[in-house]
């Protein structure tokens, strides 16, 4: 965890730390009570990584009696040249980016709206983060039917006026519909810290600039923006780790069909082993992954840094 | 002072047509708001409107906002045997919780109060573990559990559900015993309170409701869970996505029964979300943001 100690030493010390060297009984009963839940951590989230690792470098499928058979690095080999692996690749690229950045950009929106003094906004806001916690194989399977069937569905309804009559949408735009109910439940998320980031902000600098007479847009460019900085991009980084990892709409909404359109890469994984049961396969596939995610989150982990330490000096 | 996005008109104007103008943009960022918030929950609130009509309105173009209300579909879905899945599920969310409290509370007080050496380099592991896909750890976590008899079994999603969850509740509980002031502590111990009273009586009040919010959060992520959930369990330790998903195949035609069933999976949570709604953002953003 190299990323790990890096960011680690540049976090700032806080104030009311300050361990003066106690001797070595004493280091160990204060460790004592953080052992049991950091060797839990390790055994269940480290050990499978490094045997995924393991299983990344074997023949092994578990329709077939064979044994397992070291193989190198083959199973790598395959998911670059396998046009399926890349494809899944390449789906996974377009849900997560197209995903992040609109819901990004409506967060930042959504969040100056909320954060204006309107009637009823604490109701609106509450209404407003139920997609997040709404469970999302619920909320997938009700999309599928209730709000998209090209016949009965409330958003053909909702269209009708504007010109929209009865689109398929799941067998037409399937990859974009996906995408389109990951916004969705997204969005939430990221308002909630675009928000937290706004409402840190002290409003008399805002007013000072307005009595100075600089305009709607200059403010929000030269002030508001460069404070909501570090949290969009926070935002944006965990939403990546997070979307990344979608499978529960993929699972409900489509089963990675029509064809492979929408089977991304944690879909593809589930079916190299589940459904083909080749175990070398799906770990080289989930390795592939780990690599992936760890580079985004490395920077993620270097932005909590700041804004924890930003937190820390202020409270 | 209403709005951000409006500059105030500086010419020598009318006061009286400042404040209309003021009123009026006030009204279009209400009204803005509201349309959002309402697109945002619209398909929330049509699962809940489609839970509790009958099956034939379920099926109408144009879609019917008006109609006599049963509770016929709910009837239908407990009859169908949603029973052990929802056993599952609060079995499954609750004793991963506890775990995870009982695992947290101990590991935060030596993260904040008295904290060990690396203190730093403990929270950020903790922190990188929720970063790493889940999805690729699963086949070795589906051998393991295959070769000492955990697959199907509940008590294989209470061990994952917990290390989940774990990351997420020492962040939380971290910065609420930051929050302890240090001199309440020294006073504490200066008047003889041993280490059982000083956490009992002093640390516990105070960071009660941080155990509220951690234990609110762990529950919303558990009871949502469905990758394990799928992967893991087949009839007897299935929770409640596994039984939604059931509708994919076998029944997914009833569209009042499925909009029944996912109310009866979503609406305890949704509620929950809404009490911890404050903490949430802590939650998400891993303590970092308050």
């Amino acid at each position: 965890m190299t990323v790990v100690e890096q960011v680690a030493r540049r976090t700032h010390r806080a104030r009311r730390i300050t361990p003066s060297a106690p001797p070595a009984r004493r280091r160990w009963a204060r460790r004592l009570p953080l052992l049991p839940a950091l060797i839990y951590m390790i055994v269940i989230t480290q050990i499978p990584f490094i045997v995924t690792l393991w299983y990344s470098l074997q023949n092994w499928n578990l329709t077939s009696n064979a044994k397992a058979k070291f193989t190198g690095l083959s199973n790598y080999a395959s998911v670059f040249t396998n046009a399926n692996y890349r494809s899944s690749l390449l789906v996974s690229v377009e849900m997560t980016a197209v995903a992040v950045i609109v819901s990004m950009l409506l967060a930042v929106a959504l969040a100056l709206l909320l954060n204006q003094k309107v009637l009823g906004r604490g109701f609106a806001r509450t209404l407003l983060i139920t997609p997040f916690l709404i469970m999302p194989v619920a909320s997938a399977l009700l999309w599928k039917t209730t709000m998209l069937d090209p016949t009965y569905g409330l958003v053909n309804w909702l269209l009708s006026p504007f010109g929209v009559h009865h689109v398929a949408w799941l067998s037409s735009h399937p990859l974009g519909s996906i995408i389109a109910v990951l916004i969705w439940r997204w969005t939430p998320f990221m308002t909630l810290i675009v928000l937290a980031g706004l409402q840190g902000q002290p409003l008399d600098v805002l007013e000072a600039a307005r009595v100075d007479g600089a305009g709607a847009f200059v403010i929000f460019r030269r002030m508001i923006f460069p404070h909501l900085r570090p949290y969009i991009e926070l935002g944006t980084l965990l939403g990546s780790i997070y979307i990344v990892n979608t499978f529960d709409e993929v699972y409900s909404m489509t089963q990675g069909g029509p064809g492979t359109s929408t089977t991304n890469m944690p879909y593809y994984l589930y079916e190299q082993a589940f459904q083909a049961y080749n175990i070398g396969g799906a770990a080289a596939l989930g390795v592939i992954t780990v690599i992936i995610v760890m580079i985004i989150a490395s920077f993620a982990l270097r932005l909590i840094a700041s804004v924890f330490r930003f937190e820390e000096a202020v409270g | 002072m209403t709005t951000i996005a409006r500059p105030r008109p500086r010419a020598a104007g009318h006061a009286r047509g400042r404040q209309v103008k003021r009123w009026s943009a006030r009204l279009a960022w209400t009204v803005l708001v509201w349309v959002a918030a309402i697109a945002f929950f619209l398909p929330v609130l049509w699962m809940v409107l489609t839970a509790f009509k009958p099956e034939t309105a379920a099926y109408s173009y144009p879609p019917k906002f008006t109609f006599s209300p049963t509770l016929s579909e709910f009837r239908t879905v407990f009859s169908r045997g949603i029973g052990p899945y929802l056993e599952n599920s609060v079995f499954a969310t609750l004793v991963s919780t506890v775990l995870v409290l009982l695992l947290a509370l101990p590991a935060s007080y030596a993260l904040s109060i008295s904290p060990v050496g690396k203190w730093r380099d403990s929270l950020f592991f903790f922190i990188s573990t929720k970063m790493l896909p889940i999805v690729a750890a699963i086949v070795p976590i589906y051998i393991v559990a295959r070769d000492v008899h955990l697959l199907d079994n509940v008590y294989a999603l209470v061990l994952l559900y917990a290390g989940m969850n774990l990351p997420i509740a020492v962040w939380m509980l971290r910065s609420f015993m930051l929050e302890v002031p240090g001199e309440v502590l020294e006073a504490a111990r200066i008047d003889g309170a041993g280490l059982f009273r000083e956490i009992t009586r002093v640390i516990m009040p105070i960071i009660m409701p941080g155990i509220a919010a951690s234990a609110l959060i762990c529950i919303i992520f558990a009871w949502n869970e469905f990758f394990f959930a799928v992967n893991l369990t087949s009839t007897v330790a299935a929770t409640m996505p596994v039984f939604l998903v059931g509708f994919i195949t076998s029944e997914g035609l009833f569209w009042a029964q499925l909009s029944a069933a996912a109310t009866v999976a979503s609406v305890p949570i949704i509620i929950i979300g809404w009490i911890a709604q404050k903490q949430l953002v802590r939650g998400l953003s891993m303590g970092a943001l308050k």
